[in-house]
């Protein structure tokens, strides 16, 4: 069997292509029908769930400072254990990154999307035994919405004006219309809790498919499953146990020897030395997380836009993929937005390394001398690299990048959002309302390339409380072209989400939402014998 | 002061006199005391000055300025620093480390089970590494400059060599991939039977001793030979004592003094140091813990974890000192 149907029988077992889809690619890549029937019959036997075992990850990201409340979610680990035992009110398609329904059932916004209404539904128990109340619901997001709480969902909860219950509906009143209202609610942090936590936000219980039993933090948590969970399509494995490795290598170590069935953060560096190991699977996942180069706008040299123009052009996006990702991720085209988010502006020409344009602008622009660039291997994977592979781009355009490293102790404190050109991470917002709000509104917290414009807020605050979704991808593609063309960002690349399990991992979902299955990866796979 | 003569000699000088032993043990067990009160100083001065505080790296890109100041002013880091270390230390002498910021847990609570594990750990290692250590030493004495002392330092010297994440993952990549007899990875946890804890440790415990090994043999073998050169093991040589007797009753019992600091300075190593060896292994003890709350600027942590070091260090070192003057009569009498 090729390369290529081993890969087509492989996404069939992983649920990613319908029958249809398969026999027209295998027939296509010179298979006879009869052989690529069975083949399908085959592949989609093994896609039929299994259930029982005693799944083990071992996971980059848990530390002892982790809290069991949900309101302080904050490490890869702890998300992946808050999506085993609790539920949000919605969901996010994996393919697509719609909304879809999860303790909410349905919903409706008003005609100018300020006030909505979730029904919720009814028959859901919590692991204690008691039913889901439009109380607990209310409770839950009333106390990650007051202004005294420490939550990590705050930034997203503020445009929320009232929280109340009408009979057992829940509604929503916003400060101003936000069509995109259902998906804020899918983020993390916003388990619904029994009387919304107040009572104990460690308690640990939800309504998801498994129960936690022992939690130490940053070292271990083992989970189990809920007989009482409402959904039949998740919760495959009997068992889960959740090891904390923040050491790269331990981690590897521990997949080859067998030890853990699935692990995160494959260094790209390393990836093609774990590919050899016969019993591994490579899982790269598209996301929405991008690397970027940070100028303000409004700081000298940086508020020259021929000099912003100079250094963009001046970037050779696809030696970064390449060398930086190891290959796995997209090229960017300096704006924070790609083709995994709805409404996505087609037809934008990708700009490309051009060393004449950027001379052109560099000398068009009038600045002299070096331009200093700080950065820290913090700021992502492979920064500081990142730095110097651009630094002799620059260079055959005529540009001086002089590279300062700093101590990636404080580095977000001192210099990220502080230093006028430094490099940066984003994680990506399920929605382009949410990631331009966060980082591109003059007046966000973290407007960290100083980009401000009246023009741009008008739009993006028009476009948030448009319902007609052909008017609204109107507008978000002007907004791409404004930060494209004048925006602070250079933004070389998205990276993919790279993680690995072994071949007994099945059902393994790419979720375009986050990383690690959106956090869902112990739900939604099964264990082959 | 030990020139002065008798006959102004003070009540508090008599009782040295006296007892010598004693005093000096006093003396030092004060010493170590006012040692640990200016660490601890250091390390609440040292912790304020750092750049970047807890709400905002605690919180990270999700930071709203709004949450940064509920942190602040919950955590009451408005307060003055004085008055913050007075009530920090006032607690810790009576066992009480506050709770973490970050997790909301007792720093006690957590401490004890780490500390547990770590203590755990170098222990193992130190019961393996100690007896073979001063063995070797005294072996590779025997056979002074001939095969077995140079094999013995070879090896040695080449363990001291290899960074010990290096060593670490070579015993990982061997003993846990390649033949898979060693469990991998350490982690222990409450509730776990001993056979499995010794199983789960025996690579680190395996690396450690690598570490610490050379180190002490190679201080037991110049030790042992410093003393060999001196006038009385020449005596005792010329009296025609077998080398076995000559090294075991005369050399060793006067090359004790510095085989014990050396011993009681990689104990502390063993507990206070293997933060890398932690990680490698993905071991819960207390190095990874104080890392762990270092990232996220999580002080009463930090503060407890660097004065539970301090103090791991200054005891060792404490009864190393008392140890050698028990076992080397001259030390009593400071000239």
């Amino acid at each position: 069997m090729s390369d290529y149907t081993k890969h087509l029988a492989s996404r069939v077992t992983s649920g990613g292509l319908s029958r249809r889809e398969f026999m027209g690619r295998a027939m296509a890549a010179g298979m006879t029908l009869a052989l690529a029937d069975a083949l399908f019959t085959e592949s989609a036997m093994a896609a039929e769930p299994k259930h029982g075992g005693h799944l083990k990850l071992g996971l980059e990201g848990g530390a002892a400072t982790d809290s069991k409340d949900p309101a302080k979610f904050l490490s890869q680990f702890m998300f992946c254990i808050g999506r085993c035992w609790g539920d949000m009110l919605v969901e996010s398609d994996p393919l697509t990154g719609a909304a879809v329904p999860s303790l909410a059932e349905s919903w409706e916004p008003s005609k100018d999307a300020v006030t909505w209404t979730f029904k919720i539904r009814k028959g859901v128990k919590f692991h204690n035994g008691k039913d889901l109340t439009i109380d607990d619901v209310v409770a839950t997001l009333k106390r990650h919405t007051d202004s005294k709480s420490e939550s990590g969902a705050l930034g997203v909860m503020k445009s929320i004006k009232e929280i109340k219950a009408d009979g057992d509906n829940l509604v929503l009143t916003l400060t101003e219309g936000n069509a995109d209202m259902p998906l804020l609610l899918t983020d993390y942090h916003l388990v619904i809790q029994p009387n919304g936590g107040n009572d104990d936000p460690f308690a640990s219980i939800g309504t998801g498919p498994y129960k936690l039993l022992t939690f130490e933090a940053g070292v271990r948590a083992t989970l189990e499953k809920n007989k009482d969970d409402w959904r039949k399509d998740r919760g495959y494995v009997d068992s889960i146990e959740i090891i904390g490795m923040n050491d790269a290598t331990a981690r590897i170590a521990a997949l080859s020897s067998g030890q853990v069935h699935y692990i995160n953060r494959v260094d790209p560096k390393t990836v093609d030395l774990l590919k050899r190991a016969p019993n591994v699977e490579i899982l790269a996942t598209a996301g929405r997380g991008h690397y970027v180069f940070i100028m303000h706008c409004n700081t000298a040299p940086f508020d020259n836009n021929d000099l912003r123009l100079a250094l963009k052009y001046a970037m050779d996006r696809e030696t970064m993929v390449k060398k930086i990702l190891g290959g796995y991720g997209k090229v960017g085209n300096d704006f924070p937005i790609n083709s995994t988010y709805a409404l996505f502006p087609e037809g934008i020409e990708q700009r490309a390394y051009d060393p004449d344009k950027a001379s052109f602008h560099y000398k068009k622009s009038g600045h002299s001398g070096s331009v200093l660039l700080r950065t820290s291997e913090v700021a992502f994977p492979g920064a500081v690299d990142a730095a110097v592979l651009y630094q002799e781009s620059c260079k055959k355009a005529g540009i001086n990048i002089e590279v300062k490293r700093e101590p990636g102790d404080g580095y977000w404190t001192n210099v990220w959002n502080v230093q006028p050109f430094s490099t940066s991470y984003w994680g990506g917002r399920p929605t382009q309302d949410q990631m331009y709000s966060t980082a591109y509104l003059s007046k966000a917290d973290w407007n960290d390339t100083r980009f401000l414009r009246p023009d741009f807020d008008k739009l993006l605050l028009e476009a948030r409380s448009e319902l007609d979704e052909a008017k609204r991808k109107e507008m978000y593609r002007s907004m791409a072209m404004m930060v494209r063309d004048e925006g602070g960002v250079i933004l070389p690349m998205f990276n993919d989400f790279v993680n690995a399990s072994t071949k007994q991992v099945k059902g393994y979902v790419h979720d375009i939402g986050n990383d690690m299955s959106n956090g869902y990866v112990a739900t939604r796979v099964w264990l082959d014998a | 002061m030990s020139n002065t003569p008798p006959s102004t000699v003070l009540p508090g000088l008599r009782f040295k006199q006296r007892f010598p032993l004693l005093s000096l043990i006093v003396e030092r067990c004060v010493l170590s005391l006012v040692l640990l009160f200016a660490v601890s100083i250091l390390i609440f001065g040292g912790l304020e000055a750092l750049p970047g505080d807890f709400a905002t790296t605690y919180l990270g890109q999700s930071a709203t300025p709004q949450a940064v100041a509920n942190i602040r002013a919950d955590l009451g880091l408005n307060r003055p620093i004085t008055t913050r270390y007075v009530e920090w230390l006032g607690n810790a002498v009576h066992g009480d480390f506050g709770t973490s910021w970050a997790s909301k847990n007792s720093v006690s609570e957590q401490i004890g089970k780490r500390l547990g594990n770590s203590l755990f750990l170098a222990a193992f290692a130190a019961l393996i590494s100690v007896p073979l250590a001063v063995g070797l030493g005294m072996l590779a004495v025997h056979f002074r400059n001939r095969l077995p002392d140079k094999i013995i330092n070879v090896i040695s010297l080449a363990a001291i060599s290899l960074p010990e994440f290096f060593i670490g993952y070579l015993l990982i990549l061997f003993f846990g991939v390649k033949f898979g007899i060693a469990t991998f990875p350490a982690t222990v946890y409450d509730g776990m039977d001993l056979l499995d804890r010794l199983k789960a440790i025996a690579l680190p415990t395996a690396t450690l001793v690598l570490v610490v090994l050379a180190h002490m043999m190679r201080m037991t073998r110049a030790a042992i030979l410093s003393v060999m050169s001196s006038a009385y093991m020449e005596t005792a040589e010329l009296k025609g004592l077998s080398a076995y007797r000559a090294i075991v009753k005369h050399a060793a019992p006067n090359a004790l003094a510095p085989i014990i600091n050396v011993v009681a300075l990689n104990l502390a190593y063993l507990v206070v140091g293997v933060v890398v060896v932690e990680v490698v292994f993905v071991y819960p003890g207390m190095g990874q813990y104080m890392v762990d709350a270092v990232t996220v600027r999580d002080m009463p942590v930090v503060q407890a974890c660097g004065l539970i070091f301090a103090a791991v260090y200054i005891l060792l070192n404490m009864i190393a000192d008392i140890l050698a003057i028990v076992a080397n009569p001259r030390l009593r009498h400071p000239r």
